[in-house]
């Protein structure tokens, strides 16, 4: 049901959730916002495993911050030594607070990236910057630059293997040897792929051109972003944590 | 080099929900000196299979016998930098790999990398540029400027500088204009008979597999579906239309002919001459018996 939301819904929910957690001052706020980040992790059905995978590269960062909370923060009373270092009391709360700050940061903005397609996310911006159109603010070309960019990703990296490949079999060797060598291994790479990248741009700004693009002024849309009921639902939900959670702070 | 295939199965992403079996079970053997094309579908396990020839892939079932090289399931070769110094690999659209500042330097881009003398090279560049018949005022242009045409051979000539005994070529001609493809196919064909180079050809032209191979693998869906010389795959018209490919035009003629008139005329891979002169004999016999 996450998947089918609006995503104008999906990213201001974000957005605010981004805002409040940098006040959460106490368990149970921070509880609250965990027990609602994990409900929504919940209902977008994915195998947790899955997600959990997904935020890998993340976990470091999440302990180092931790880490560094732990040595450097020396609040409230000394609860133990640890390789000579004083631990206090208030170091291992900051510590987890932070972490928890992090991890739940990263969760419900990865859920958007799961549950939305590329496009969805571009089309909401376009609509939700519309305002600034007023004050000539180029919105429609940057939706299209983000829409394009995030397109040509996947191409790009099917490109690069495939460069990668033809030179490996010419004898370039991109993983051994020393730092150097491997630096300069990969201008044959660069090269081509910067040519080929332009190569593109001009091909699709010509594609464009032919079939009569020229620009936001008076484009409709084959997909209208429409709020439903459970748009609103999300939406007061939402407003319900959002209040609760200043009751229930320090 | 002899080439052989033991059982070859190859996947992609092993053990995710992404794995993918792109061969399955293949088993073959290439005699050093022989030309070979490689037939199928988009998706039937060409690409994986070449890129198994130079170490670019390892098998995750089964070796991979190259010469004297052996590729295996999770061992990394230790001489792969040698293995590709004899195999060629002539990549689809190798224009796209160009990017030194001349075409001279291009060329010698990969015998560089496998350690060549730059002098004993500067003196094969003739030779080669002669090959791919490239004018030799190019060498000193940048590869970019070059026209299509041009900077696939260009392309080529940088592999054929390796001097490699075996050539893998993958779909060479595509985007070519006719001439430009028979050019470079005969081209091909020349080093082929005259440095005894193996020569494998990756191609969905049936015409060109039946004009230089002297044998042909068929592929379909990672398997190896059929295999022999030219003139035997060939005749099997239904067999190959099972799996969606056609017969060459000669086959295809002759079967029309047998339908109109009776008369059947045995392929053994005659060329147009040959043929015109049988099929007179044919119909001149025919109309005898009346």
């Amino acid at each position: 049901m996450i998947h089918r939301l609006d995503p104008r819904t999906k990213i201001t929910v974000i957005f605010f959730f981004v805002v409040i957690i940098f006040f959460a001052n106490s368990l149970y706020s921070y509880s609250l916002l965990a027990i609602f980040a994990l409900i929504s992790a919940l209902m977008t059905r994915i195998p947790p495993g899955y997600i959990i995978k997904g935020l890998k590269p993340v976990w470091l960062l999440v302990i180092f911050t931790f880490l560094l909370h732990l040595f450097v923060t020396k609040e409230g009373e000394v609860l133990f030594q640890l390789f000579s270092f004083n631990v206090y009391s208030g170091a291992l709360i900051q510590g987890f607070a932070i972490s928890l700050r992090f991890f739940l940061l990263i969760l419900m903005t990865s859920l958007l990236t799961l549950t939305t397609t590329p496009i969805a996310i571009t089309d909401a911006i376009e609509d939700m910057l519309g305002p600034l159109k007023k004050v000539r603010f180029p919105v429609h070309e940057l939706a299209l630059m983000m829409s394009i960019s995030l397109r040509f990703i996947p191409t790009l990296m099917q490109e690069t293997e495939k460069i990668s490949k033809a030179q490996a079999s010419r004898g370039v060797d991109f993983r051994t040897g020393p730092l150097k060598e491997r630096i300069k291994a990969i201008v044959p790479l660069l090269v081509p792929l910067f040519v080929s990248a332009f190569k593109r741009a001009e091909e699709l700004a010509m594609a464009m051109e032919a079939r009569g693009y020229k620009g936001g002024e008076g484009r409709t849309k084959f997909r209208e972003l429409k709020l439903e009921t459970s748009d609103y639902l999300i939406f007061g939900i939402f407003t319900l944590v959002f209040v609760l959670f200043w009751l229930v702070r320090s | 080099m002899d080439i052989t295939f033991k059982q070859v199965s190859h996947i992609y992403q092993p053990n995710t929900p992404f794995a993918f079996h792109a061969l399955k079970d293949v088993s073959f053997h290439i005699p050093s000196g022989s030309y070979v094309a490689i037939i199928g579908h988009t998706g039937s396990g060409k690409s994986t299979l070449i890129q198994h020839l130079n170490g670019l892939l390892s098998p995750t079932e089964g070796l991979v016998q190259i010469g004297d090289f052996q590729l295996e399931p999770g061992k990394k070769p230790k001489d792969i930098k040698e293995l590709r110094k004899h195999v060629g690999v002539v990549f689809q659209y190798p224009e796209h790999q160009l990017f030194e500042e001349t075409v001279k330097k291009d060329i010698m881009f990969g015998p560089m990398n496998f350690g060549a003398e730059e002098k004993e090279m500067e003196e094969r560049i003739p030779e080669i540029l002669q090959a791919v018949q490239l004018p030799e005022h190019v060498l000193e242009r940048s590869p970019f400027d070059l026209s299509g045409g041009q900077m696939r051979r260009a392309a080529i000539a940088g592999v054929l500088m390796m001097d490699p005994r075996v050539l893998v070529l993958d779909e060479p001609t595509a985007g070519l204009d006719p001439g430009g493809q028979r050019e470079i196919m005969d081209m091909f064909y020349r080093l082929h008979k005259e440095k005894k180079m193996t020569t494998i050809l990756v191609t969905h032209s049936m015409e060109d597999a039946m004009k230089y191979a002297d044998y042909v693998l068929i592929m379909n869906h990672g398997k190896l579906y059929m295999e022999g010389k030219p003139a035997e795959v060939f005749v099997q018209k239904d067999e190959l239309e099972k799996v969606g490919l056609g017969v060459p035009e000669v086959i295809e003629f002759l079967n029309t002919f047998e339908q109109t008139f009776g008369a059947s005329i045995p392929f053994q891979g005659q060329d147009i001459p040959k043929l015109a002169r049988e099929m007179l004999r044919v119909m001149k016999r025919g109309e005898h018996d009346e």
